[in-house]
């Protein structure tokens, strides 16, 4: 296929649209997680749930929305079991983390395996919303400006959450549950509260992540199709240090990097495709190594809160 | 919590009587078993399946006939790597990247083996394949290792980050060079049956098995009788004493690590040229995550995590056929083994509240529940 040409270009522009957005919303969830002091390493069992519950439903009932609803739903259902073991009674969150990864990937395989292995049914399109002047722009107006309305509400979430965790009271008390789980005590904030709605609003976001997935990206469910896309959602976090900004910045530069591995099969270059499924894994870890001193966490990040202990 | 019980030796509880040291015990050790065992045959009846039926055939396919013998053969790499999962976990590294480590050592073993068996000694080959197998699966924690030691990033990221690196290589190599040309599915080339391990005994067991318990014990006395097992406790317990008493952190951190990877790696090699013999393209055993409760629930004790191991190795292979037998996704197991995790971490809280003679109803809950009558009250007045 020729380089540059439209149909290229508008290729290559969905599967950068299509491979961000998941790892954006997952990744806002992380976020809010992660400032609050709970290292959720059950996000890509949360996102399958998530995913898993959003195909169901919109395969039943035909809408879309009803499917976004009912992951970002399953997303919060699901965290309460992280919830009630990690925050309120400390056990260890990288061990009920892993247990939830596991659950959340046995679970959605063993149903999918039950009801839908056979008929491997697809879901068709989300309506686009086109926005009217912008979508009819040459070449990349269509693939860009005509999105699936879900794609607009995530993109204002995404700065309703900014603003939440930068300018309410509430978002710098998450902040101090993360930095100083004490100080917050002291002042009067509650540290198991302020986690565990953490907690809820991350399993909303990585539900929501895992619906975007299955219902817009991919059109369809499989067993384990997040693919790591929970763990790239954790170094996202960890590079962004509770920057909204970026978080969207990076994500898209992995999404960049999908992208470029789609588009490359459609050209001449024959690259192998373990290569093309590597590669944004290659890019994380590059990442990682050049900006090792930025990648930085909270102090409390992981430790359940006991008032007195130091 | 689970992580931290590798230091508990289990003499110090205060209650001295030996029928509460056996009923303690069984709670800790069996009751999770029994609870997940029994929650996952909920989930099954709500799928319309017979759990007597499933659990029964994991038993008839895992231990009885010549279950018992796969079973066995399944249980040499699991020890292994088990170790491999304890040495970094005493060490509180949470090297998670044991899946890329896995197949990468594998597959340059598997790939390897062939020329290097036709060409030396067999038992001198056997060791080479082995030493390439461990090189290979501490080289791959090398990165993370130095990341943590210079830099303090998390190695949780960096180790599953290359995890997934390490799986697509060896993918790669299994289309390109090591790619078998006699066939057209991506595998590499088999091993014929002369030039893997031994059987022992005429049975159908390789000889991997007494590898791994001799490996495992020689690792077990490190840990507990040298003073390298000591400062490895050490530095997991804090790593700010470990800095105090002068032991050098950033070395630590990276020979803990390297140690993790090449038992992984050893448990590959054993796994390839004792029973596999050859690998295919995407074919990933998955048994880090799934032997994972059973490192915790043996406290991370290498002598302990044997039995429990074994337990996993009999689930596994009962589970795999036995899942075939009642039409259900092998995946299953997962369910299973995440219930366990869940259960055991519920019921090390408990026994930790009960030992300390606290209240089991969290401080934070109790605080809700408070906060909630008390306003009820400011209503009512």
């Amino acid at each position: 296929m020729d380089l540059f040409s439209v149909a290229f270009i508008s290729a290559f522009v969905t599967g950068f649209i299509a491979a961000s957005m998941p790892l954006l919303v997952a990744s806002l969830g992380e976020t809010i997680g992660e400032q609050s002091g709970v290292l959720n390493l059950g996000i890509e069992g949360v996102m399958l749930f998530g995913g898993y519950t959003g195909f169901v439903v919109t395969l039943v009932t035909g809408s879309f929305p009803l499917g976004m609803l009912a992951g970002a739903g399953a997303g919060i259902a699901v965290s309460l079991i992280f919830l009630v073991l990690s925050v309120l009674l400390g056990l260890n969150q990288i061990v009920i983390g892993l247990a939830m990864t596991l659950l959340g990937g046995g679970i959605t395989s063993v149903l999918y395996f039950e009801h839908y292995s056979k008929s491997t049914p697809r879901l068709g399109k989300d309506e686009p919303l086109p926005i009217p002047v912008l979508s009819d722009i040459p070449v990349v107006g269509d693939s860009v400006f005509s999105q699936p309305t879900t794609f607009w509400v995530v993109l204002v979430l995404a700065v309703v959450v900014a603003w939440f965790l930068a300018k309410t009271n509430f978002g710098l008390q998450i902040k101090a549950a993360g930095q100083n789980p004490n100080s917050l005590d002291a002042s009067g904030g509650s540290v198991v509260r302020t986690r565990s709605i953490a907690v809820m609003l991350g399993g909303f976001f990585s539900g929501l992540g895992g619906a975007y997935l299955a219902l817009i990206s991919t059109g369809a469910f499989t067993p384990f199709m997040t693919q790591g896309i929970g763990y790239t959602a954790i170094v996202v976090t960890m590079l962004a240090r509770g920057r909204i900004s970026w978080v969207i910045g990076t994500s898209m530069v992995f999404g960049l990097s999908v992208a470029i591995g789609t588009v490359i099969q459609l050209t001449d270059i024959n690259l192998p495709t373990d290569v093309i499924k590597m590669f944004p894994f290659v890019v994380v870890i590059t990442v990682l190594v050049i900006f090792a001193r930025s990648a930085y966490v909270p102090p409390a990040l992981g430790l359940p809160y006991t008032r007195g202990s130091r | 919590m689970a992580a931290e019980g590798g230091l508990q030796s289990p003499g110090t509880k205060t209650s001295s009587s030996r029928t509460t040291k056996v009923v303690a015990g069984f709670v800790r050790n069996v009751l999770p078993l029994a609870l997940a065992i029994g929650t996952s045959g909920i989930f099954l009846l709500a799928l319309g399946k017979s759990p007597a039926a499933f659990y029964g055939a994991v038993i008839q396919f895992g231990l009885l006939g010549t279950g018992w013998q796969r079973s066995i053969i399944m249980l040499a790499p699991l020890l292994l790597y088990g170790a491999g999962l304890i040495v970094a976990f005493r060490g509180k590294l949470w090297n998670l990247g044991y899946e890329g480590q896995y197949l990468l050592g594998g597959v340059l073993v598997v790939g390897l083996a062939p020329a290097l068996t036709q060409s030396l000694p067999l038992a001198l080959a056997f060791i080479i394949l082995m030493a390439i197998g461990a090189t290979v699966g501490g080289a791959w924690t090398f990165l993370p290792a130095v990341l943590k030691a210079k830099f303090g990033t998390n190695e949780i990221i960096t180790t599953l980050m290359l995890s997934f690196v390490g799986i697509g290589i060896t993918n790669m190599l299994i289309r390109g060079p090591f790619q078998n040309p006699e066939v057209t599915v991506p595998q590499t080339a088999v091993m014929p049956l002369d030039t893997m391990f031994p059987k022992i005994l005429g049975s159908r067991i390789h000889i991997g098995i007494i590898i791994a318990l001799v490996v495992v014990l020689i690792l077990h006395f490190v840990l507990t009788r040298t003073s390298f097992g000591l400062r490895l406790d050490v530095y997991g317990a804090s790593p700010k004493s470990a800095l105090h008493v002068g032991i050098d952190v950033p070395r630590m951190i990276v020979i803990i690590f390297l140690i993790s990877g090449a038992l992984i790696g050893l448990a590959a090699s054993v796994d390839m040229l004792g029973l596999w013999g050859t690998m295919r393209a995407n074919w990933n055993p998955s048994y880090g995550a799934a032997i994972l409760p059973f490192v915790f629930l043996a406290r991370l004790n290498i002598l302990a995590s044997i039995p429990f191991l074994a337990f996993y190795a009999v689930l596994a292979t009962g589970g795999a056929l036995a899942s075939q037998d009642v039409g259900l996704d092998s995946h299953f197991l997962l369910v299973v083994v995440a219930l366990i995790l869940v259960f055991m971490s519920i019921i090390e809280y408990i026994g930790m509240k009960r030992d300390l003679g606290q209240s089991y109803i969290p401080p934070g809950l109790r605080k809700a529940f408070a906060s909630l009558l008390s306003r009820k009250n400011e209503g009512d007045s």
